[in-house]
């Protein structure tokens, strides 16, 4: 029987053999090829598109399902679930005191007055605005990932085959596709930047180019599509480029269009060996662990890099930590401080293609990436926006404000005073303070007005 | 306006992303991680109104059953006595507000019980002579039968033109 096996054998080794052949060649001239080009086919845009048209189609599907059934639609709440009225301290107790009327001397309490802070607080357990932005934003529409949906009640067949077929296609073909090229980027990047650091120092041009292809690459490899706006803007040597910061492939997003010198503490594994490959050919800025506390060494480290006119723009994010891009949160003013050219960047994501936001309490790093490469795509736009300069007068923190408030308004995002590290940390107790100042200054008010 | 099923499940997530250990229960810890209660004055005493005395824990119909005190008042509800109370009515949002002054559940706002609640609110903001007189004036206001406390009935009364199914009620939005 064994001369049986032998053609059936051969045909399958063909058939794997060619299909491979195909695979790669199509990778090469439809992905690889335009990425060291600096070209696009617009593949990824007609993509986008169709997937819209069959996103909003799943969407009415469950609506009408709901509707058949005569169920709520549980509909996700992106501005909160309950209805916040946005008055003051005074204006609230003032109404809930109604026309009492009396002289004194002292400040006037009266014990109607917890019940303004009874209802923020049981409103604050409810939704609040500080925890909510380190989760992930909710969506109107459905895009066919079960990690986005409540209403699995309401899917008919039809809307299960559909995403059935979805998940095939997204963890058959898409994703390994994704990690070959992401696999690719990376090997390239660490090949090319090692050859290229051999050659003469200030050798730029070339280096400049390996670095853009290989972010290219990356790119591809997590199909983002990237509308980039006000080009013009774009930073220049000598200054520091500044955006929001929603997840790790920011940094991708960024470099994909330019060349930035990044900032970062030092890691080990294979995260220290891209940053030792990558140093090697142009100056990227890496501090050990003990460095990053010593401020002064920071930003000596810093200035003498910016101060440097030949070296590329630093690239920081100085929320410190990832925010669900809804929001931007307060800006660190280590790097404002330092009195060279702030370039601000702002980045707002699509939520409708894949929620890019790293939950760091939720998923590691690996887990994130290939939840990334499992989604539809990533699409977002990016924000050059004018370079600003610290003006006669302004601290640091007045500057970050400036910088964070125009950022906000460009992505459409809430500006926010919370800091970012609130993620980890206690809320301070000036906090409850200010609170407690506010109640007694408007007691004092209302004694001293009659 | 009733709470639908979706609201349910809204509270629901809400109570499961504040249910750090997943545990199924909150504890004091879970509540004390929103950032907003946290600066509210009265954050530690609005905190305590969700357990029971002696319980450490809270579940989640507990959970709802404290935030329904905050529905708004159904207005057009006929007063029939046979009925139990509902628990968004007037008097239940008072006694709730009630029970944040009476830590001991005595029945009686004692003047120590009011003047802590006064030092929650003002803080290092006023001195403690201040203190003692807003609190022998409030309950000067209130107290009618003279016994240097303030009940449940003297407490509704003093607030009798207080809107409070209006300030009390928390609206869901649709």
């Amino acid at each position: 029987m064994a001369w049986f096996v032998f053609p059936f054998d051969n045909l399958v080794c063909m058939c794997l053999g060619i299909s491979i052949t195909v695979w790669f060649t199509l990778l090469l001239v439809f992905i690889i090829v335009p990425a060291i080009l600096g070209v696009s086919f617009g593949i990824r845009r007609l993509y986008m598109k169709t997937l819209l048209v069959i996103f909003e189609w799943a969407t009415l599907r469950m609506e009408r399902g709901a509707k058949e059934k005569n169920h709520h639609l549980y509909k996700p709440y992106s501005n909160g679930i309950i209805a916040k009225e946005p008055s003051s301290l005074e204006q609230e107790i003032h109404e809930l005191r109604g026309s009492a009327n009396s002289l004194r001397s002292e400040p006037e309490f009266e014990m109607a007055d917890i019940f303004y802070f009874c209802r923020r607080g049981v409103e604050s357990i409810v939704d609040d605005e500080v925890t909510k932005r380190f989760s992930a934003q909710e969506l109107e529409s459905w895009n066919l990932l079960t990690r986005s949906n409540y209403n699995f009640r309401h899917i008919s067949v039809r809307l299960s085959a559909l995403w059935g077929l979805g998940v095939l296609i997204r963890y058959g073909f898409l994703l390994p596709l994704r990690l070959t090229l992401a696999v690719t980027g990376v090997g390239l990047l660490l090949v090319l930047t090692t050859m290229v650091g051999f050659l003469p120092n200030g050798e730029t041009y070339l280096s400049e180019k390996v670095h853009l292809i290989c972010y290219r690459i990356c790119v591809r490899a997590l199909t983002a599509i990237i509308t980039y706006h006000n080009r013009e803007n774009k930073p220049k040597n000598g200054g520091i480029c500044v955006a929001n910061h929603t997840t790790p492939i920011d940094v991708i997003i960024l470099a994909n269009d330019g060349c930035y010198s990044m900032v970062g503490q030092v890691h080990g594994g294979l995260m220290g060996i891209i940053q030792r490959a990558m140093v090697k050919s142009s100056p990227h800025i890496w501090f050990e662990r003990s460095e990053v506390k010593d401020r002064h060494h920071v930003a000596k480290r810093l200035g003498d890099h910016v101060a440097d006119k030949t070296k590329q723009p630093i690239l920081i994010f100085p929320e410190g930590t990832c925010i669900n891009n809804t929001s931007v949160m307060m800006f660190k003013k280590g790097s404002f401080e330092i009195g060279c050219t702030v370039y601000p960047v702002a980045i707002k994501y699509d939520p409708r293609f894949g929620d890019a936001f790293w939950n760091s309490s939720k998923f590691g790093i690996v887990n994130y990436l290939l939840r990334m490469m499992s989604s539809w795509a990533i699409v977002c736009s990016v924000w050059y926006l004018p370079p600003m300069n610290r003006e006669e007068g302004e601290d640091a923190v007045q500057f970050a404000n400036r910088v964070k408030a125009a950022i906000a308004a460009q992505g459409g995002l809430v500006d926010l005073l919370w800091d970012g590290g609130l993620k980890r940390a206690k809320v301070k107790d000036a906090f409850k303070e200010e609170q407690q100042k506010l109640y007694i200054d408007f007691l004092n008010r209302r004694s001293t007005s009659l | 306006m009733k709470i639908s099923p979706a609201h349910i499940i809204r509270l629901y997530d809400r109570f499961e992303f504040l249910d750090k250990e997943g545990s199924g229960q909150l504890r004091l810890e879970d509540f004390a991680e929103v950032k907003e209660l946290a600066m509210n004055p009265i954050g530690d005493r609005i905190i305590g109104a969700f357990f029971s005395p002696g319980q450490e824990t809270v579940d989640f119909p507990s959970f709802v059953r404290i935030l329904a005190h905050f529905r708004p008042t159904d207005k057009n509800r006929a007063k029939d006595s046979t009925q139990p109370e509902p628990v968004n009515s007037r008097t239940s949002k008072l006694k709730f507000a009630f029970q944040l002054y009476d830590q001991d559940r005595d029945g009686k706002i004692s003047r120590a019980e009011l003047l802590q609640v006064l030092r929650e609110m003002l803080g290092m903001q006023v001195t403690e002579e201040q203190l003692e007189s807003i609190a022998d004036r409030a309950i000067q206001e209130a107290d009618l039968d003279r016994d240097d406390a303030i009940s449940f009935e003297e407490f509704r009364k003093s607030l009798e033109k207080v809107n409070i199914e209006h300030k009390m009620s928390i609206r869901f939005l649709r």
